[in-house]
């Protein structure tokens, strides 16, 4: 493992409650800069929500609280000093089925940047045009912005949502299985997005699909829960070491198929 | 296994049967249909036939005219229940949107809990109950009936049916939408607004027209409240407010303050009465009635479908 690359965010010894239950378990990750790192796991084994709590998706749960700490840029993102809409702004997220507001192409994307106190046309033009660019969507949709979001074909819609998470320039960017919901081709389309994307953006993405972590991930976390039914991080490494020369039975009995 | 498991048994006799039942089932539910339609259209065209004689121009545009005489209108009481159905609209949809959303995040408190409740409470007292409670709070206070008195009970007949309508087209629209604005950065308030209520907009705007439908149609609690007034005109009111400088304020309170007439409580009255005349211009007010919230329900629909083949393009 290359020790020097820079360090985006990070979580320390994670445990996330739902009141009394413990869903993920002391879970220590790293998360490199403008690498895509993917988790992988069984269901059920708290990779969705160590994913939402990167960007503290998980305090809209009545009763859920952390143990640990989830540093970003090394400050604590739990600190009392951090506002929960800063790390939100700074990181973005995508979610497993594609969620177009209803409303316009065009308001869709600038919705976050308008929340922030933007307001000036041809600022917010410029923000769609790129960030529309950014999500491979502009040349499917440059004439009809005025239409509304929902009129989009599934893959457009992610791409859409994507669009409008990169819309605030965060920089972490948060996908929840986001090819899932998708057929072949759209979910090619995102992965080859995703490849463009981290360029610029620092990306975390969930996914069941153990080819697609393969594909696109630089880093792999394995998942899996523990007696107790609390996810657990049973290794973590560079994408090809996790696929060929795992250092955990675990991981090697998932990746073949052996379960899960 | 037996070896031809078909063989003993009379196949045809089977499908024939089948077929036979079928029909039944279909022909009872054909009954059914035309049982719940028959008395509907019935009405309709009931009303249509005994009411069409009457109305004309005057009937909307003149005040009513001394007992036992011919002509005249009821514009009185059509303006009354627009008057008194806008006074409800304005006080009770905010009123019961937020209501709604309140118990779409806090339907566990006690405080949702108990809204909750009170809402079912509400919902199921009789309107009288209601005009009763309207005379009591509204009335006797300012020692006369008002057009306002009448707007508050028919807002309070229209608050639960609101609510629960708004709250189960909210919690219909995608948890993920929802996470995706806070995702954002966006506030509850703002995610409400922006997303939340737009998602839910047709739902919710049925719910308000069967709220609305009610309270033009609701007799009892204004007769506690409006009380009726055969003089109610309000373009009458602004023509003498203007002609005396009068403020817009007091402009307002004179619509708002009076005794006012409603559509169905001069059904009401006039039916019961000895002259064929009023007797006849009381189905003309049914007609009225009827047309009124058959409008309604036709212009939300239509605002709802040029929406939506707007934003689908």
């Amino acid at each position: 493992m290359t020790q020097s690359l820079p360090l985006k965010m990070e979580t320390r010894e994670l445990s996330v409650f739902y009141k009394k239950f413990r869903a993920v378990n002391g879970v220590s990750m790293p998360v490199y800069e403008h690498k895509v790192t993917a988790i992988i796991g069984p269901s059920g084994c708290g990779k969705s929500t160590l994913l939402r709590s990167l960007n503290r998706m998980n305090d809209l749960v009545p009763g859920s609280h952390i143990e640990g700490d989830i540093l970003l840029d090394g400050q604590s993102i739990y600190d009392a000093g951090v506002d929960v809409v800063d790390v939100r702004r700074r990181v973005g997220m995508v979610f497993q089925r594609p969620n177009p507001f209803p409303m316009s192409i065009y308001d869709n994307v600038v919705y976050g940047p308008r929340l922030y106190g933007i307001k000036k046309k041809a600022v917010l033009d410029e923000i769609v045009e790129s960030s529309l660019r950014g999500a491979a969507l502009w040349e499917d949709v440059k004439d009809k912005l005025k239409q509304s979001g929902m009129a989009l074909s599934g893959g457009q819609q992610q791409r859409l949502c994507i669009a409008r998470a990169i819309a605030i320039q965060p920089e972490v960017l948060l996908m929840d299985e986001p090819a899932s919901a998708l057929d072949p081709i759209a979910t090619l389309r995102i992965e080859e997005l995703i490849q463009e994307l981290k360029r610029n953006y620092t990306i975390v993405i969930v996914t069941h699909n153990m080819q697609q972590a393969a594909r696109v991930s630089d880093y792999t976390a394995f998942m899996m829960m523990n007696e107790e039914r609390a996810g657990e991080l049973v290794e973590f490494d560079e994408t090809p070491v996790i696929f060929t020369t795992p250092k955990d039975q675990r991981t090697e009995d998932y990746i073949t198929g052996r379960f899960g | 296994m037996q070896e031809n498991l078909f063989a003993q048994i009379d196949l045809p006799r089977v499908y024939r049967r089948r077929r036979w039942i079928n029909n039944i089932v279909l022909s009872l539910t054909g009954v059914a249909v035309a049982l719940a339609v028959i008395p509907l259209l019935w009405i309709i065209i009931y009303v249509f036939i005994k009411g069409m004689g009457v109305i004309n121009l005057d009937f909307f545009i003149h005040l009513p005219t001394a007992m036992g005489q011919e002509g005249g209108g009821v514009t009185n009481a059509i303006q009354g229940t627009i008057v008194m159905v806008l006074v409800a609209s304005v006080i009770a949809i905010p009123l019961a949107l937020l209501a709604a959303f309140y118990l779409l995040f806090y339907a566990e408190t006690w405080l949702g809990r108990a809204l909750k409740f009170s809402t079912d409470l509400l919902a199921g007292v009789p309107s009288i109950v209601i005009g009763l409670f309207g005379y009591a709070l509204f009335v006797v206070p300012f020692k006369h009936y008002s057009a306002l008195a009448g707007g508050l009970v028919l807002a309070m007949i229209m608050l639960p049916v609101v609510i629960r309508s708004a709250e189960e087209m909210l919690k219909l629209v995608p948890k993920e939408l929802r996470e995706g604005s806070l995702a954002l950065g966006a506030s509850e308030w703002k995610t409400s607004l922006s997303v939340l209520l737009p998602a839910a907009l047709e739902g919710i705007i049925t719910g308000v027209m069967l709220a609305l439908a009610r309270a033009i149609g609701e007799t009892a609690p204004l007769l506690f409240t409006a009380l009726g007034n055969e003089h109610y005109n309000v373009f009458d009111y602004v023509k003498q407010g203007v002609a005396t400088n009068q403020s817009l304020f007091e402009i307002l309170h004179k619509i708002l303050a009076e005794p006012t007439d409603a559509l169905p409580l001069t059904l009401w009255k006039y039916a019961q009465q000895p002259y064929p005349e009023r007797v006849a211009q009381s189905w003309g007010v049914a007609l009225v009635l009827m047309l009124l919230v058959l409008l309604l329900n036709i212009g939300a629909r239509a605002w709802l479908a040029r929406k939506r083949r707007k934003s689908y393009g």
